[in-house]
């Protein structure tokens, strides 16, 4: 019998070759593996699969909770409701203008802590590292209470530093639809310690050789920061990007917490979430709720998909073997 | 000629050491002086809490103009009356604290308050000009009313029973199916690992409505069993942690397990789970502080049932009633944050750790 002796296969032993009881022993894997799987696969189907077939038949359906009576297939009205609804267009404007704010403070300002931690002149580098992360494991409820009272107009610190130190009377800022928006990015600046604290260890892990050769050759430290720390971190700057985006696109807890979803001032902090909880969740309206929940579920697919496409032009992968 | 190398490097005056040295002293001074203003910034509003939560509400009115502090005006007792504390700028150009007697338009009497027993002074000016003096003036008792009436043992007492239930759902499900990941010959693997990270970008919402409509359905909601059973079936991030270190660990103990007749159930126990105790730890603690600050779905199972809210759903109802008692509100902030910042201090090394395992080797 000259027929190839098959590799070795994870998990199978060694000393047997290809006999009936490997096979047998390579079944006897698999089902474990089967086996040890199994929470996840029944989760996977019972938590997300059928949830998300059973929403995308909902969005097709007269179907209030609180009208239990009345659940009838009613095809494509809620979709054509979507324009009906001005709440829809509100909370979508509102959801984008916001993103557009924060979402380049929100990948710039880890980018510039992570450098900071990371530079050599930088003396009790665990404390400050241990800091900027600390608020990170604040509570969102006790941070937003926090920042509502830090922002107050009147006895909020901020506007107080303003008027004491450059003269400025501060602006309302929780109370005006304008002020709103860096009022809230400024809350969310507790919520960079994962995003810096990726950045910082993966600019930890550029290979030292590569500055030295640049130094050689005369770079300067920002020549060097810029052609040489960000292509290195541009995976990870790109993970960021893609965790900030969805969790801009699923924001919630911040200004419903601080304006008791109500959406003021104005109709400012009408988050497009925001809408969603009010009409599934105060309204009960399952069918118009899986509807905003399936548009929501495709603008999310489409900008995660459009920036993957992106990312061929400028993310740099050193290894091949990266997922992301 | 050949030697041109050498001499530079031997002729170097010894002052530009010195030179260097102070540039690099300079260096670290500014970077880390940097560092520490923006840091103080960035914590600043705890200080801001720490001092509103013990205030009363007119000392959080008068910090508009006043001190930030909590303090009050000092008065003196003179001859059984209170007599406002006053800094007064004497003629002399020196400044004294002096108790008012008498205040008039245009000149006032004032006693010393270190000698009340001495002739009453006369001063010229319009006292209401005059700065008080100000005593630390502080209010625990703040906190004693936000625990009773936010029932805080109650609330603490619902976050520690939810989050230790689903920190056992957690532990079990995400060990096995990181098991079944690291070491398993299962078909598709790759594919299915795939399928696990991706749901990570899932948005909740979509599968929010079925669940809640099922759970509403089958008498769930109301209780604690839509927030503690999900985490009995694994998730993407605590899988991806483990897995990432179980692959880590050399094969041959497993293989000399196995040799002894050690069947895959033993081998998790006695092998891989006592190699991996700080990954275990990091991914417990995630869920720990997960489950002590998730709001979103504690909020919507539990609402109506203020008996069985955790702590996070508990603060934002009680804010939501006391919004015109600031300093409750900033201790209830405060009382809400201690443990999971207490945790973090005792194990920061496996937060910081956890966090860079899952973010950069994605």
């Amino acid at each position: 019998m000259q027929q190839a002796i098959p590799p070795p296969t994870e998990g199978t032993q060694r000393t047997k070759t290809k006999t009936k009881g490997s096979n047998d022993l390579i079944k006897q894997q698999r089902m474990w593996g089967w086996f040890f799987l199994s929470p996840w696969i029944i989760g996977f189907l019972a938590f997300t699969i059928v949830p998300m077939i059973a929403s995308l038949v909902f969005s097709f359906m007269e179907f209030n909770l609180a009208r239990p009576d009345e659940i009838q297939w009613i095809g494509l009205d809620n979709y054509r409701n979507l324009f009906n609804d001005p709440l829809f267009g509100v909370s979508l404007a509102v959801t984008f203008r916001f993103a557009i704010i924060s979402l380049p403070i929100g990948m710039i300002l880890p980018i510039a802590i992570a450098a900071l931690m990371n530079s050599e002149y930088l003396i009790g580098k665990r404390f400050f590292r241990t800091l900027f992360y600390m608020p990170y494991i604040v509570p969102i409820v006790s941070a937003v209470y926090i920042w509502q009272g830090m922002l107050g107009t009147e006895t909020g610190w901020l506007n107080r530093v303003l008027e004491w130190w450059f003269g400025v009377e501060g602006p309302r800022w929780l109370d005006s639809t304008t002020w709103i928006y860096p009022a809230l990015v400024i809350m969310g600046l507790w919520g960079i310690g994962n995003a810096y604290l990726i950045t910082l260890a993966s600019m930890q892990g550029v290979p030292t050789q590569l500055y030295e050769a640049a130094k050689v050759d005369g770079a300067t430290a920002l020549r060097r920061f810029y052609s040489i720390t960000l292509p290195m971190i541009s995976p990870v700057v790109f993970f960021n990007l893609i965790l900030s985006v969805i969790g801009l696109l699923r924001y919630f807890e911040v200004p419903f917490i601080l304006k008791s979803g109500t959406g003021q001032p104005g109709q400012s902090t009408l988050f497009y979430n925001i809408h969603f909880y009010k009409t599934t969740f105060v309204f009960l309206d399952m069918g118009y709720g899986s509807t905003l929940a399936w548009v929501l579920f495709a603008i999310t697919m489409v900008l995660t998909i459009l920036l993957f496409a992106t990312a061929r032009y400028w993310v740099y992968y050193a290894s091949e073997e990266n997922v992301f | 000629m050949a030697s041109a190398s050498a001499t530079p490097q031997q002729q170097r005056p010894i002052p530009s050491f010195y030179q260097r040295d102070m540039r690099q002293f300079a260096l670290y001074a500014l970077v880390t002086l940097f560092t520490s203003m923006i840091l103080v910034a960035f914590l600043t509003p705890f200080a801001y809490m720490f001092l509103t939560s013990f205030k009363t509400k007119d000392q959080i009115v008068d910090s508009a103009t006043g001190s930030i502090l909590p303090v009050t005006n000092a008065t003196v007792t003179y001859e059984g009356e209170e007599l406002p504390l006053l800094i007064v700028d004497m003629p002399d150009g020196t400044q004294q604290e002096l108790a008012l007697l008498n205040g008039r338009r245009r000149d006032s009497t004032f006693v010393d308050p270190n000698n009340l027993d001495a002739e009453p002074i006369e001063w010229e000016g319009r006292w209401r000009t005059l700065k008080p003096v100000t005593v630390p003036e502080w209010h625990p008792e703040n906190y004693a009313e936000a625990w009773d009436i936010a029932n805080f043992p109650r609330l603490m007492f619902n976050t520690v029973a939810i989050a230790f239930v689903g920190l056992i759902g957690t532990l079990i499900s995400c060990v096995m199916v990181a098991y079944a990941f690291a070491r398993f010959p299962i078909p598709g693997k790759s594919l299915i690992f795939l399928v696990l990270i991706s749901t990570i970008i899932l948005p909740r919402q979509v599968m929010l409505v079925p669940l809640f409509a099922f759970f509403s359905f089958i008498g769930w909601t109301g209780t604690w069993l839509p927030l503690i059973v999900p985490h009995f079936f694994a998730n993407a991030y605590n899988v991806f942690l483990l897995r990432q270190y179980f692959l880590q660990l050399p094969k041959d103990l497993d293989e000399a397990a196995m040799m002894d007749g050690a069947n895959p159930v033993q081998i998790l126990l006695y092998v891989i789970v006592p190699q991996s105790w700080p990954v275990i730890i990091s991914v417990a603690l995630f869920h720990l502080v997960f489950a002590w600050n998730d709001y979103f779905e504690p909020l919507i199972y539990t609402l109506g049932n203020p008996n069985i809210q955790p702590i996070a759903v508990g603060i934002q109802q009680f804010n939501f009633r006391y919004s015109q008692q600031p300093q409750l509100i900033q201790a209830t902030a405060l009382l809400g944050m201690l443990v999971p910042v207490i945790l973090f201090f005792l194990a920061q090394r496996f937060f910081m750790r956890g966090v860079v395992i899952t973010g950069v080797e994605k």
